[in-house]
């Protein structure tokens, strides 16, 4: 059981692995859309001329000055000493990456904020009647249990639905956050 | 010798299992193994370094000689073949056994590489088993570099939404808001897709109410962001606060702290510390990026057999990731194997150095590979000159050294001293209004300067930077006139006005960060400090650069100068005394040298720069030891009385192995486990009134001679089992440790039989070996404890504990600040 258990584990962090992957690979090779590429040339005050920045979109060999500056704001013979001055610089970028990412970001950071307002509001009303067991173990019961049951209980009390081993999951898990809390905000053993 | 390899071949596998790895080697690996295998006990294996079990080859031969009787004989222990769930793992706050741990993987090697000739599938696990390290590697350095890809990105965007939002797609940060934009030369970081807070509200970006919203929203936003950021981390995950590296340094040396590089900590430091750096609060990612590659690392773990068994394995693992944390977090893949190496790591063999290199490689490509900041580089700081350096400059270089000493010793003591309060006072209890009060400060007292309103990273790009002509912004404003047309080669030239603007910025600039700094870093929220303190050099360097050049400009007829800096030329470049500074007081703080410059040095492309980086890195590390002989992170294991055991350190004191062992003179006698006549219930009696973490097994009470050492842990798991799933264990059941039971009177009871939980080959030395000898011991070699003999006979036990509790008292801290184990 424990083995299945810990197979079942490694397929769910490889789908991540490979769904994250299959996200980022494709985002980071994205096609080169017409806004993702430019040519950015600065082009520092030059005499009586102000200084520019041009920046269009065109393929790297043709990424110099005297393709970039137009209309030229020189004559002919000056051409060559104003595009020494000017620096051209070809970038791409991927928007969609930027935007996948940020979206995900927002997400999870909405997603985690519901939950918490969830076990914040909405969990200790369901769970009124658990409430008063639960806090009646004895500490050191608890973390001896933990330590011990991190293998999951022999088959009589194992749970049967998925939904009760969510629950079981969940209630192993704020068990431990209960647990850092106390090292970390209460007793300052740790992190300080 | 071969009478005796024999008798030990006919145990059970997992009895042989705790011998086979002490069987070889010794201090002096080149004696032979006829005269050692007699000297049992103080013989170690500790060629770690070796893939290969240095046994294999002898072991070989023990098949094919006796390969024919071991199926007869070893039926009998079959039960114990599998160990049981629970046997071998260690509690939470407690200390692994190195020496176990990796005599179990050398074991598990070693059967895989024999079963591999037997058939066609076992020789693919081999294979797969051996390739399994290099396949976590990558997939440690693909997530490593996703996730830093994702703080970059995110962390960029948020803090740009501080200031304002982009019409064209609220993702996008004002710079690639503003990618497109073509513009004038003065005003190239404005567009009109751009919205800064005044003008979507008010419709105007000018006047003093324009600025007042500003002010006002950047705040807002800045207090928004860190509250969240320590609520999740309060909520969610509490291990996620602060940089993580002393903990992790801990962890490497052998400590458990039980979900500190779980998911939970891993998704939440993740999303805080975007947070936390975008709240514009002085802080870096530098540190907490180390953390996240490292939960990557114990999380990927799970999926491969080898290292989810073993804490030793995992633990070379966690070196490597540290490694791609700093290969991600710096842009550089060499710098961040050797941070590991220097920093963090606690065993860091070869074959670690070849994986981190590789995790540090993946991870550094897949970064480029999402090309966060579009510009093809992995940090934002990244500079590019080549100006070169006159020898004298390195007068000011090592000025900057002994600034950045000073500087080190003074935050280190004066944030320990907040942190010890913070511990220790009712200010620990408000971790959020902490949080809150700080960043409100940081927040109103940076807008107004706009070095500090900008996120640090920026600023240290802009220190950094060169003054070329093509640069526009108050630094490099200087009195020019355009009659040369060289391009970039620029003169020194006079300040205008704007440089002298951005001077007492900076300098104000410069005591924000210095305050602010020492109270941020060790709050509730995801922090690092690399890139605060780097900000700080970055400051004072570029101070002392202008300052010299503009020294040279007006007094280049001075003798110094004359040689090198005649007017017209091309002299100083404040841009390098920024990054030396900024190297000097990243050494200071961290104590970091070799690892320190090569980072510096990656995140330049310059191979000049390494003698200036080089002095700075060592006078400050000079300085700052001569002050205070610990860096931060050393500083900070030590006030949290985290049992880590100092490699660097000399013990120097004459006291002796029975000075320190347990029980001390008045004590009663040490608790032992008698290997043939105890029952059931007397074992339980013992290991319920006694709370040690493991019992030396001994022939009989009177004769005091040493058999092993099993652990409580194990002990408990074991009688448990015994009790519930085999027949006729009740509490008057003897207890064997034995490697043949003697046979039963007809009326007993069944006897419980545990040699396999027994560690026959634990460490022992004599009560008179010099405590020098011991704490090298322990530190080598990973000891858990050590058991100490007279005569022969044991005498009492030493246990890290008591060692690093030693150490303290001897060098007159409170030995009870020690506080796990």
């Amino acid at each position: 059981m424990i083995f299945a258990q810990h197979i079942w584990k490694s397929i769910q962090l490889l789908s991540l692995m490979a769904v994250v992957w299959c996200v980022l690979t494709p985002l980071a090779q994205a096609s080169k859309r017409s806004e993702d590429i430019r040519c950015k040339c600065i082009c520092p005050p030059y005499r009586n001329i102000i200084g520019h920045i041009y920046n269009r979109n065109v393929s790297q060999k043709d990424c110099n000055c005297l393709y970039m500056v137009e209309p030229m704001p020189v004559p002919g013979r000056d051409v060559e000493a104003y595009c020494l001055l000017c620096e051209c610089k070809y970038e791409e970028r991927s928007t969609t990456t930027i935007k996948v990412i940020i979206i995900i970001y927002l997400s999870v950071v909405g997603a985690l904020l519901l939950y918490m307002a969830f076990l914040m509001l909405v969990d200790p009303l369901i769970r009124k009647p658990d409430a008063y067991t639960q806090p009646l173990h004895n500490e050191e019961e608890n973390e001896d249990a933990r330590s011990l049951a991190a293998v999951p209980t022999p088959s009589g009390a194992r749970a049967n639905t998925v939904l009760e081993r969510v629950e079981g999951a969940q209630q192993r898990w704020k068990r431990q956050v209960q647990e850092q809390r106390k090292t970390v905000f209460d007793r300052h053993k740790m992190l300080s | 010798m071969a009478s005796y390899s024999h008798r030990w071949w006919q145990g059970s596998e997992a009895q042989s299992m705790d011998k086979k790895g002490y069987r070889r080697g010794s201090f002096q690996s080149s004696t032979s193994d006829e005269d050692l295998v007699e000297i049992e006990g103080v013989t170690l294996d500790f060629s770690m370094a070796d893939d290969v079990p240095p046994l294999d080859r002898e072991m070989g031969e023990f098949y094919s000689y006796n390969g024919g009787e071991m199926n007869g004989t070893s039926k009998m222990m079959d039960f114990l073949e599998e160990p049981l769930p629970g046997v071998g793992t260690y509690e939470d706050f407690n200390t692994i056994d190195w020496v176990r741990e990796k005599s179990r993987d050398r074991d598990r090697h070693r059967e895989i590489t024999s079963k591999s000739k037997e058939s066609t599938w076992a020789l693919i696990h081999s294979v797969s088993d051996a390739f399994s390290g290099w396949l976590l590697m990558l997939l440690i350095g693909l997530s490593a570099g996703s996730l830093a890809g994702l703080i970059d990105i995110s962390a960029h965007w948020m803090t740009d939404l501080k200031e304002g939002v982009c019409l064209k797609g609220f993702w996008l940060n004002h710079e690639h808001c503003c990618w497109k934009a073509e513009t004038s030369f003065e005003d190239r970081d404005t567009c009109s897709e751009w919205r800064i807070w005044s003008q979507l509200i008010i419709g105007t970006k000018e006047g003093a109410f324009a600025y007042i919203l500003n002010y006002f929203m950047y705040v807002i936003w800045a207090l928004l962001f860190s509250l969240l950021a320590v609520s999740l981390v309060k909520g969610f995950a509490p291990y996620a606060c602060g940089s993580g590296i002393p903990e992790i340094k801990t962890i490497l040396s052998g400590f458990i702290i039980r979900g500190y590089l779980g998911k939970w900590t891993l998704i939440i430091k993740t999303i805080t510390l975007v947070l936390a750096v975008s709240s514009g609060l002085s802080l870096g990612k530098e540190g907490p990026l180390v953390h996240v590659a490292c939960c990557c690392g114990n999380i990927l773990c799970h999926l491969f057999v080898k290292y989810r068994k073993n804490e030793a394995k995992r633990r070379e693992v966690l070196s490597a990731a540290a490694a791609a944390g700093v290969s991600v977090a710096f842009g550089a893949p060499i710098g961040g194997v050797l941070f590991s190496l220097e920093e963090v790591s606690y065993y860091f063999p070869l074959k670690t150095l070849w994986r981190s290199f590789f995790a540090a490689l993946v991870a550094a490509f897949t970064l480029r590979s999402i090309n966060p900041f579009g510009n093809s580089r992995l940090v934002l700081f990244y500079v590019e000159f080549h100006t070169p350096w006159h020898l004298l400059e390195l007068v000011p270089f090592i000025l900057l050294g002994i600034f950045g000493g000073l500087w080190g010793a003074f935050f280190i003591r004066s944030n320990i001293a907040w942190c010890r309060r913070r511990k220790t006072t009712k200010l620990g209890r408000y971790p959020v209004l902490e949080v809150l009060v700080v960043t409100a400060v940081t927040a109103i007292l940076a807008f107004p300067n706009e070095y500090t309103r900008m996120s640090t990273s920026e600023l240290i790009s802009e220190l950094f930077n060169d003054c070329g002509i093509l640069d526009y912004s108050k630094l490099c404003e200087y009195v020019s006139n355009f009659n040369s047309t060289k391009g970039d080669d620029l003169p020194d030239r006079a300040a205008g006005p704007g440089v002298y603007t951005a001077m007492w910025q900076l300098a104000l600039a410069l005591i924000l960060k210095v305050f602010i700094t020492i109270f941020t870093f060790g709050m509730k929220v995801p922090s690092g400090l690399f890139i605060p303190s780097m900000a700080v050099g970055a400051i004072v360097g570029r101070l002392l650069g202008v300052g010299m050049e503009q020294l040279a400009y007006y007094h280049h007829d001075w003798t110094i100068f004359s040689g090198w800096c005649s007017q017209g030329a091309d002299c100083i470049t404040p841009g390098l005394y920024a990054m030396v500074g900024a190297a000097a007081c990243l050494g200071g703080v961290t104590r970091m040298t070799v690892s320190l410059v090569v980072i510096m040095f990656e995140l330049t492309g310059g191979l000049e720069y390494i003698v200036p980086l080089m002095a700075a890195a060592m006078t400050s590390k000079w300085v700052a030891d001569a002050i205070g002989r610990e860096g931060i992170y050393d500083a900070h294991i030590r006030l949290n009385g985290y049992p880590f055991l100092e490699a660097k350190e000399e013990f120097s004191h004459k006291t002796l192995a029975m000075d320190v062992m347990r029980p001390r003179r008045n004590d009663p006698p040490l608790t032992v486990i008698t290997q043939d006549s105890m029952t059931v219930e007397d074992v339980e009696v013992i290991i319920n009134e006694t709370t040690y973490s493991g019992y030396p097994v001994v022939v009989s009470r009177e004769s005091q001679r040493l058999v092993g050492f099993v652990l409580r842990r194990d002990l408990i798991i074991s009688i448990e089992n015994a009790r519930k799933k085999q027949d006729g264990i009740v509490s008057t059941s003897v207890i064997y440790f034995t490697d043949h039971s003697p046979p039963l009177p007809p009326s007993s009871p069944s006897m419980l039989k545990l040699r396999s939980i027994l560690d026959l080959s634990p460490f022992t030395v004599t009560d008179q070996t010099p405590m020098e000898i011991v704490v090298d011991i322990f530190r080598k070699l990973g000891l858990r404890q050590c058991l100490v003999t007279h005569n022969g006979k044991l005498l009492g036990i030493i246990t890290k504990k008591d060692v690093l509790k030693h150490i303290a008292q001897m060098a007159n801290q409170d030995p009870d600040s020690i506080l796990f184990n």
